[in-house]
């Protein structure tokens, strides 16, 4: 015991700091790395349902996202409260899918262009009238890889 | 001039503060949930209306989905809960019945709903569907392999989805229902 005590008594080295703010820019660069800014505000409210066979998608670059779902509130005056869909950040038309797509797909370069995947992300009290016609609009679109957006089923 | 000179180092005592911020910053707006989904393959579009194929009628494992988002499985009444154990009965057939199946390959899941049917309930019965070719296909490679399906190579993979492959084709929804 008598050997702990001695060196306590003899100094108080203060803490380096100087290794600080490294450490902060460590943790900085990984949360800069991994953080994905929200690219649209949506204006339809989308709660999507849940299921277990979820597959995730990797290349964010890749997934170009259609949500459909009712206006939400600050917008029903101007667009009703039947389901409708977003494109980017904007209320369309399903005539305006393929417009959309052709944008999406000039960005990205020739190699990758068959992984595109489009991610649906559908409110579930949505009813399949409006989301057949969007896949047909895909299907004609030859956009044929479709995520349907899910939550993790608990239970 | 001469205490000038003397000071020529920079004060990095403040940089830990500003990087905080900006970490704090990147902190509030990280989402790192990635998307998740369940994924799709569509058939390509083509004007003409497909060909009428003439099928076993044993081989069609038919589900309907009505406005009313309830189930008609081969023409009668289910639950969505009975729908997994129903299919991977039928695809597998492991008593050689005459009613289901007659091998994997052969077996179609033939799922048809209505423009009126909720979107949630279709993405159930397609959560099921799958999720009975996944068991089954895990299955499978448990017993070829005694290995998980998810950590065989891709050519292995690739053998187990011809003896099981997911054949699952959607018709035209009907339009009874009021969207």
């Amino acid at each position: 015991m008598s050997k702990f005590n001695k060196k306590r008594g003899k100094s108080k080295p203060a803490i380096s700091t100087a290794s600080l703010p490294d450490i902060i820019f460590m943790l900085l660069f990984f949360f800069m790395v991994v953080t994905v800014m929200r690219d649209s505000t949506l204006k339809v409210a989308v709660n999507v349902p849940a299921a277990t066979e979820l597959t995730k998608l990797e290349k964010k670059s890749l997934v170009n996202f259609l949500y459909i779902g009712k206006p939400q509130e600050q917008y029903q005056a101007q667009y009703g409260t039947s389901p409708r869909l977003q494109l980017g950040d904007k209320i369309s038309a399903i005539d305006d899918i393929p417009l959309f797509l052709e944008e999406h797909r000039a960005g990205v370069p020739e190699k990758q262009r068959t992984g595109i995947t489009s991610s649906l992300k559908v409110d579930g009290d949505v009813t399949m009238g409006l989301v057949t016609d969007i896949k047909t609009e895909l299907r004609k679109a030859n956009q044929l890889k479709i995520n349907y957006s899910a939550k993790v089923k608990t239970e | 001039m001469a205490k000038e000179r003397l000071s020529n180092e920079i004060n990095a005592g403040s940089m830990a503060d500003i990087a905080f911020l900006l970490l704090i910053f990147f902190l509030v707006t990280t989402t790192i949930d990635v998307d998740k989904g369940v994924l799709v393959k569509l058939p390509p579009w083509s004007e003409e209306p497909p060909e009428t194929l003439t099928l076993n009628k044993r081989n069609v494992f038919s589900v309907l989905v009505n406005a009313d988002n309830a189930l008609l499985v081969r023409g009668e009444p289910a639950e969505v809960g009975d729908l997994r154990e129903r299919a991977r009965e039928f695809i597998r057939n492991p008593e050689n019945r005459p009613d289901l199946a007659e091998k994997p390959e052969k077996a179609i899941i033939s799922l048809r709903n209505d423009r009126g049917t909720k979107y949630s309930t279709y993405l159930e019965v397609y959560n099921e569907l799958k999720a009975a070719y996944r068991e089954l296909r895990e299955d499978e490679a448990q017993k070829k392999y005694q290995k998980s399906y998810e950590f065989l190579p891709r050519d292995k993979k690739k053998e187990i989805n011809s003896i099981i492959p997911l054949v699952l084709s959607e018709a035209e929804p009907t339009d009874f229902g009021a969207e």
